[in-house]
């Protein structure tokens, strides 16, 4: 195991060293550069100059580029071009609000999905099965976008129950600690909705599909004829073998959660990591970009990588040191 | 066929489609005004004179969701046209010729997956000057990774195949047995998987263009009319329902003939 381990971590280097060349290149080989959208053109031009010196613009791209790696490696990732603050400092702060809104979803999704999963299974062609199974290919078809606006236009345009953007009311800002807890969770209701119902989908068709294939092996249909309860067979011989998968889904539906989080985070203006990166594209913030990108993607691969490990601590079946060199 | 025309679903998600597109192809007949010019005065509810309303410019809602469609479809199906070429293409030369080639072409379709990709098919768009051209483009060279594994996948099993050996002993080409022989049989997955790509590319443009980095105003598409929308939720809620009905309705309609294909092509999911 340990060893399997070091091997992807070793694995994650080159992955990232990709990463990073594709997303500097594609930023610094477009027409234009960032000045641009600061400096007034008309300004006088050696003051552009020592400005793009500053951020180190006026290099060829592969110096820049080497430059930006040998900093990154020791963990510093330049300033911001629009607040001078170093990125790292930039995401950290934003970050919190981004891993809240996505465990909470997470945590969410798995909360409903097995159990729907495993109803489903269970009574597969009740009209149940088929209601989520109609629901789950909505909750995939509908942009997640246009769920959020409709929750708005539903819940704080029309009824005014709950607010439509944001994370904190300012007039909140000196209240007790727990007033401002709840203040954060209302504001959450909405996102995290969105989010989950994303997600949710995807999971509880995932859960259906794992739990049908363990109904039909040969050890249930052992427990059943020595004459074990149905609830003890579903729940105790099922259950545990079809929840294996749901490990490795989860760890391969990182991408889709952080690429809807730009999108969420920037409709609801959740000030977190999403809405962050959205707006430095739009400003061309390149280092900001560039710090996002890096960290989205260490998290999904250090994702995947938890995954698969916990499918080999959930299921001693799999032993790593085994297929590792496949 | 028969099977695909058995599944209710699909054969339902087929007839939406056709009347889509449809839609699209007769925008300029069937629209009752020009659906950039000003008819009427701004954010007029729905009436039998506009059947969707008016947007903020008093721009007719029905005329411009008619062009939607056809950008929208069309946005769809180019992307996905050049997602499976390059699909196709790495996953045949990975397939067929594995070793040293395929762990370094399997390497970056790594990478690729390892990015959020709407992250960065934005960034891309907010480089370049975002327009509908680049829209496709930049959509189809982002999501052709999944392609390329499932006809990796298909070619590593099928050139075991005795027939293929057989192709060989006659003397066939590399390119001969992969082109003719391997490739058609591999078709199936490939068509689930264009039909479901064709989704999530009409979903990604939508996002694109609400977010202003897809396709520009005044060319009506259903993600930009949801960009205008965002500012008269409370006046004109028309504005921000309709245009993500339909797509959502697209979407929809092309999972479930993508699901009716693969139940009828037998595809493993």
């Amino acid at each position: 195991m340990r060893k399997y381990v070091f091997g992807r971590l070793l694995q994650l280097i080159p992955l990232l060293i990709g990463i990073s060349l594709i997303s500097f290149f594609v930023m610094h080989l477009a027409p234009g550069d960032p000045t641009a959208l600061f400096i007034d053109p008309n300004v006088n031009p050696a003051e552009l100059a020592r400005v793009k010196a500053n951020w180190g613009l006026d290099q060829p791209i592969y110096i820049q580029y080497g430059k930006w790696l040998f900093n990154a490696v020791k963990g510093d990732f330049g300033r911001s071009y629009i607040t001078s603050q170093p990125v790292i400092a930039e995401i950290g702060e934003r970050l919190p609000a981004t891993l809240l809104l996505m465990i909470s979803s997470m945590i969410l999704t798995l909360l409903i999905s097995i159990p729907i999963g495993v109803y489903s299974a269970v009574k597969k062609g009740s009209w149940f099965d088929n209601f989520f199974t109609v629901f789950s290919f909505a909750g995939m078809a509908i942009p997640s976008f246009w769920l959020g606006l409709m929750l708005m236009l539903l819940f704080s345009v029309q009824l005014d129950w709950l607010p439509a953007v944001g994370m904190f009311n300012p007039l909140m800002k000196h209240t007790h600690p727990l007033y401002r807890a709840l203040d954060v969770v209302i504001h959450m209701i909405l996102p995290l909705t969105t989010m989950t119902v994303l997600s949710l989908a995807g999971i509880s068709r995932y859960q259906r599909a794992a739990m049908l294939e363990v109904l039909n092996q040969d050890f249930i249909k052992v427990a059943r004829a020595k004459g074990l309860p149905e609830r003890v067979v579903i729940f105790k011989h099922a259950l545990r073998n079809a929840l294996i998968p749901i490990v490795t889904i989860l760890g391969l539906s990182l991408p889709d959660l952080f690429g809807g989080a730009f999108i969420i985070e920037t409709v609801f203006a959740w000030p977190g990591m999403g809405r962050l990166g959205v707006q430095s594209i739009f400003q061309r913030n390149y280092p900001d970009i560039m710090g996002i990108v890096m960290l989205s993607a260490v998290l999904i691969i250090l994702g995947n990588l938890l995954a698969d490990m916990g499918y080999a601590i959930v299921d001693p079946r799999i032993r790593y040191e085994k297929i590792s060199k496949k | 066929m028969k099977k695909f025309l058995k599944n209710k679903l699909a054969v339902f998600g087929l007839i939406i489609l056709v009347i889509l597109i449809l839609m699209g192809v007769f925008a300029q007949v069937i629209a009752p005004f020009d659906p950039d010019e000003i008819v009427e005065s701004e954010t007029l509810a729905p009436s039998i004179h506009h059947l969707f309303g008016t947007d903020d410019l008093g721009r007719d809602i029905f005329s411009r969701s008619l062009y939607g469609a056809r950008i929208s479809l069309t946005v769809g199906i180019v992307a996905v046209t050049i997602a499976i070429i390059i699909g196709t293409l790495i996953g045949a030369l990975a397939g067929y010729y594995g070793g040293f080639f395929d762990t370094i072409l399997m390497r970056f379709v790594d990478i690729m997956l390892a990015f959020p990709s709407i992250f960065l098919i934005l960034a891309i768009q907010a480089m370049l000057t975002p327009n509908i051209y680049n829209v496709m483009v930049v959509i189809g060279l982002t999501s052709w990774m999944g392609v390329a594994r499932l006809v990796r996948g298909e070619f590593l099993r099928i050139r075991e195949l005795q027939y293929v050996e057989a192709a060989r002993a006659i003397g066939c080409s590399d390119l001969r047995i992969i082109i003719r022989h391997i490739l058609p049989n591999a078709q199936g997955p490939v068509i689930v998987a264009g039909t479901l790509g064709m989704a999530g590319a009409i979903l990604t443009e939508s996002a694109l263009s609400f977010l202003g980095l897809g396709v520009q105003p005044p060319m009506a598409s259903w993600g930009n009319m949801l960009m205008d929308a965002q500012a008269y939720m409370r006046d004109a809620p028309w504005m921000a329902t309709i245009p993500g009905i339909l797509i959502f309705v697209t979407v929809l309609s092309l999972y479930f003939v993508g699901e009716g294909l693969r139940e009828a092509l037998d595809v493993r999911s």
